[in-house]
Order: structure tokens, then sequence, then C-alpha cells
């Protein structure tokens, strides 16, 4: 595009005229058209998703949504095993992920030494960039194992009197899908924090060190509770991130559509539900599919959409992602 | 008083604690980096070798074979995803930080991050709707088309941020010697930020590269070489994903060195990334 501007403007070099207005009209027209398909996307997303289920929204009504019923077979479907998978898995990530973020946020922004703050960032960099498959892959033939023949039955040993912790091991379970998603997500979570924290303005700091402060009173006291809006910003980003994870979790968290009390039960989230039934439905079984993507599309907007506007609206803070 | 200094003393080991679990926090998070990476060295490095780059896929339990086709399948997709992504974004970046007002750019570079946040299964199966169904044939055009619309909201605010960095001052005295506006943009701003741009693309397409949710309705997966762009095309995630929870051995040698050879492709294109911005995004 820039060449084919180059020899445009060569032929056309205007020595004494003043500058045609019409070529900037048209630029400026040509690319507010190509920023515009942003609204364009996000409007043909939710209409092919409704349009796709409009037959199992019909059908079923309110129904799909609190229905535990999955039953191709008989043409009877719904979605609550997965909305609490979904929910389940999300909710196991935010809680291993969120400390270990922020706690790690804290580190690289307060407490590090210099010298060792640029090289941890740019290993959570890396951790962000490898794809969620591959990630899946490594669950299935190490992280699934190890919990099985490991972590479970010690977990199950000690804290077996707790539902949560009960039941037969099998090896694909909730609680594997759920660290999976929190390796996928505390890289943006600890860096949406660590620029949240970077942009506390350094006086806040300095006037806590005066009065005498530790560091950890400094980080408590003058950082923290100016950014912890920001970071919880950050958290709901992950959250978003955590309801959409479809690769990783499909290959470890076992697919079985059931509510289980147990973390060692297998579970099934919208995502991969999705991912796994697609390509062989028809019919109304397809419909509902889409009816999940509907669901799952429009919760994932909305914890964008409140994410966002934490963010946005956060004091100084310049948040990319 | 001496109480005073007890507590001084009690307040400096509690700092120093809390520095020590927020150190042992930092490597925890490091940690699966690090495991991923030995596992995809150990069990994937064997079976990365020439035949791997230049062989078909085995049948289960036959030795050898490569992912020559998923290797240039994935090649195949990010050209085509670059063909919608990168002109429709880099514009509209454009847009964003040349043209309009603040209220309408706002809102735009709100939905762009909102957009970010789709997941990307869902843009799977509304390609599968828009396109797949109605021509029903999975192809190559429609997991082009499914990766290039998940690098638009990318490049777009990548292109800003760096755009908005030229200075003021090129942009007046350009106009001052009574250059058209447009021409400014691409000859004055859009040149001193292009390292900044390219480096924005590159970003998009690292993170695309290892998409595999929006392929498996669109571009579907294929055994063989791919002669026709409207026809099902072979993806390296896709392979691997397929070949991971498959039930043989030899297929899984295989998935581990596709990761391995997947995880190295998206692993240099950052790194060129870092190469590009040890300088300056932006000209100065």
């Amino acid at each position: 595009m820039g060449t084919a501007g180059m020899l445009e403007g060569k032929k056309a070099a205007p020595r004494m005229r003043p500058p045609s207005r019409l070529g900037d009209r048209i630029f400026a027209g040509f690319t507010f058209l190509m920023a515009a398909t942003v609204v364009l996307l996000i409007c043909v997303v939710g209409w092919q998703l409704w349009d796709g289920s409009r037959l199992s929204i019909r059908t079923f009504g309110f129904h799909f949504l609190v229905s535990t019923d999955w039953d191709p077979v008989n043409d009877s479907y719904g979605a609550l095993p997965f909305i609490f998978g979904t929910m389940v898995s999300s909710l196991i990530a935010l809680v291993i992920a969120v400390p270990l973020s922020v706690a790690t946020a804290i580190y690289l922004t307060e407490l590090a030494p210099l010298w060792l703050r640029q090289p941890v960032v740019s290993l959570i960099e890396m951790l962000a960039a490898i794809p969620s498959v591959i990630l899946g892959l490594w669950g299935i033939f190490v992280l699934v194992p190890w919990l099985r023949v490991e972590v479970l039955p010690i977990l199950r040993h000690y804290l077996g009197w707790c539902p949560l912790f009960q039941g037969t091991i099998y090896g694909p379970c909730m609680l594997a899908g759920g660290m999976i998603i929190a390796i996928m997500i505390i890289p943006i979570i600890t860096s949406v924090s660590r620029e949240i924290l970077v942009s506390v303005p350094q006086i806040q700091r300095e006037a806590a060190y005066a009065l005498g402060a530790t560091r950890w009173e400094v980080t408590r006291i003058a950082v923290l509770s100016y950014a912890k809006r920001g970071i919880f910003g950050a958290v709901i980003l992950g959250l978003g991130r955590a309801l959409g994870e479809t690769m990783a979790v499909t290959m470890v968290i076992g697919n079985t559509p059931q509510l289980a009390a147990s973390l060692f039960a297998p579970g099934y989230t919208l995502a991969s539900v999705i991912a796994n039934e697609f390509s062989e439905a028809s019919d109304l079984y397809l419909q509902s599919l889409f009816e999940i993507g509907l669901v799952l599309f429009f919760v994932t907007i909305l914890v964008n959409l409140l994410a966002q506007l934490i963010l946005k609206t956060f004091a100084g803070a310049t948040v990319k992602q | 008083m001496t109480s005073a200094a007890n507590n001084h003393g009690l307040r400096k080991a509690l700092s120093g604690c809390i520095s020590v679990f927020t150190f042992i926090c930092a490597c925890l998070v490091v940690a699966p980096l690090g495991l991923v990476f030995i596992h995809l060295l150990r069990m994937g490095a064997s079976s990365v070798n020439v035949d791997f780059f230049t062989h078909l896929p085995a049948g289960p339990g036959e030795p050898g074979g490569g992912m020559a086709n998923a290797i240039a399948g994935t090649l195949v997709l990010l050209g085509l995803a670059c063909a919608i992504g990168v002109p429709t974004g880099v514009l509209g970046g454009v847009y964003l930080s040349e043209f309009g007002s603040q209220r309408v750019n706002w809102t735009i570079r709100f939905l762009c991050d909102i957009l970010n946040g789709v997941p990307s299964i869902i843009w799977g199966i509304v390609i599968n709707g828009l396109i797949v169904i109605p021509l029903k044939s999975y192809s190559a055009y429609a997991g082009g088309l499914a990766l290039g619309c998940l690098m638009i909201p990318l490049v777009m605010r990548t292109t800003e941020e760096v755009l908005v960095l030229v200075p003021q001052g090129y942009r007046e005295a350009a106009l001052a010697l009574g250059i058209a506006r447009w021409k400014t943009t691409i000859h004055i701003v859009m040149k001193t930020a292009a390292r900044g741009i390219i480096t924005g693309i590159l970003l998009a397409l690292a993170r695309v590269a290892g998409e595999t949710a929006p392929l498996l309705f669109t571009a579907l997966g294929n055994s063989f070489w791919n002669h026709n762009l409207r026809e099902p095309i072979a993806a390296l995630p896709l392979q691997i994903f397929q070949y991971a929870i498959s039930p043989y051995e030899n297929w899984h040698r295989q998935a581990w060195a596709g990761a391995l050879v997947l995880v190295a492709f998206i692993f240099t294109l950052n790194i060129s990334v870092r190469f590009l911005t040890r300088g300056k995004p932006v000209r100065v």
C-alpha cells in the first residue's frame, strides 16, 4: 500500500496549485471505513450467533440456561452443565492466578533488584506467547499424569473430609482444567497489574518513605491503596480470558457434562463443548451449539466491557494488552 | 522508646519476609515456562529431522512421516490472514491517530479492546456459519478470514499507538510546504513509524500463528497437500491437536515435534520484534 501511494504521489506532484481537498476526503473516508470494520465485526458476530440459534431459542426458551439435560440422541439440550463447568474452572483459575500474579507484579515493580526486573518481564511475555494447544499437549502428557499419581491422592488423603476433594481419581478433571487456565491468564493479569503499579506516581512512594515506612509498608500504604481499582480491572480482564479459553481446557478437563461437587470429577465448559461437538452436529443440535456460542459471546463481552471501563477510568493508567 | 525500636526490627523483618514471598510467587509464575520447554525439547527434539519438514504425515503406527503440509498450510493461512488483517488494521489505526473526533475514536478504540477479548472459538463458528455452510465446503479462505478477523483489532491498536508517537512538528512542517494531508500521512507519518507498524504486525502474526480454535471449523485440516484454497487445508496447531488426542504412540511423538517447531517459529517472530524495537519504534 505504501508503494502504491508513493507512485501516485510522484505522478501527481502539483507545483503551484493548492493541494486538492478531494484526496484528503477520500483518504479520510477510506481509513474511517477500515476503522469502522470493528463495529461491523461485533455486529456480524452477534447477528450470526443469534441467527444460527433461532430454532434453539424458540424451542427451549429460557429453559435452555437452567436445564441439565444434554442429550443429542433425544434432541434435548440444556446448557447448565457447561455454564457450571466454565464458572468453576474459571474460579479455580482465578483462585490460583490472582495471588500469584499480583504478588509477582508487586515484586517486579517494588521489591525486586533492578537488574532482575526486565529479564523476568521477558520470561512472562514468553509464557504468554505459548499457544493454547501446546499447553494442552503438555497438560495431557505431563500435568494430568502428575496430578493423578502424585498430587490428587495426597489431597484426597488429607482433605478428603471436604466434598471438593472426594471421589474417584480419573486424571482429566476440573482441577486440571482450572490449573491450565491459570497458567494461561497469569501473564495478562501480571503484565496489566504491573503497568498499573508502574503508573503510580513516584511522589506517593517518596511521601511514605519520608514518614519512615519500610519497603513493604510503602507498597501497602502508598502503592496498593492507590492501585487497587486498576488491579481489580486487571483481574476482571483475566476472568474474561479464562471464560473463553478453549483448546488447552478441552484437552485436560475430561469433557463430561455433569454437575459434580468434586474437583476430581471431569467437567465440560461452554467453549470446549463447541470445540468437540460442533463439526458433527446438525439441525437442532447445531443450533443449540450456536446458542452456547451466543451465551459465551454475551458473557465475555459483558466481562470485557466491565474490565475496560475500570481500566480506562483508572487515573493515569495507559494500559495496553 | 525501646518498644518502638523493637517494633522497627519487626517491621523490617516483615518487609523482608514479603520480599521473599513475592520472589517465590514470581518463580512459580515462571516455572511452567521452564517445564513446558524442557518437555518440548525432551519429547520433541528427537523427531524433528529432515523428514519432518519434507514428508506428509504417516498413518497410525507407521514409522517416519512429517508435517510438511501442515507447515506449508500454516504459512498459507498466515498469508491470507495478513491480506485481510494488515490493510484493515493499519488503515484503521491511521484513522484513529490522524483523523476523526475524540468521541468517535474513543468508541472505536474501546470496541477494539472488547473485540480483542472475544474468545477465538467464537470466530470459528461465526465464519463457519457465514462462509463454510453457504458454500458447503471447509476452505483455506475461511481459515484465513478467521485468523484475519483476530488480527484486525491487534494491528489497529498497535498502529495507532506508534503513529501517535510521531512528533506533531513533522506533520506541521509537511503541511506548511503545501503537501496534501493524505500524502503527509503516507510519506511522512507512516514512513517515520514504519518500524513500529511492522513490529505490531509481527506481534499479531505471532499471536494468531498458534491459534487452533478458529481453524477447527473453517480450515478443518487435511492429511495431504492442499492444491486449491477453496478446499480444506492443514495447519500446524490443528495437526498437533489431532495427534495429541489420538491414541497412537507415534502420533504423540509427532505432536511433540510439531509443538517444538511451532514454538520455535513463534519465538523467532517475537525475538525479531525485539530486534526491531531495540532502537525506537519511531525514527525521530
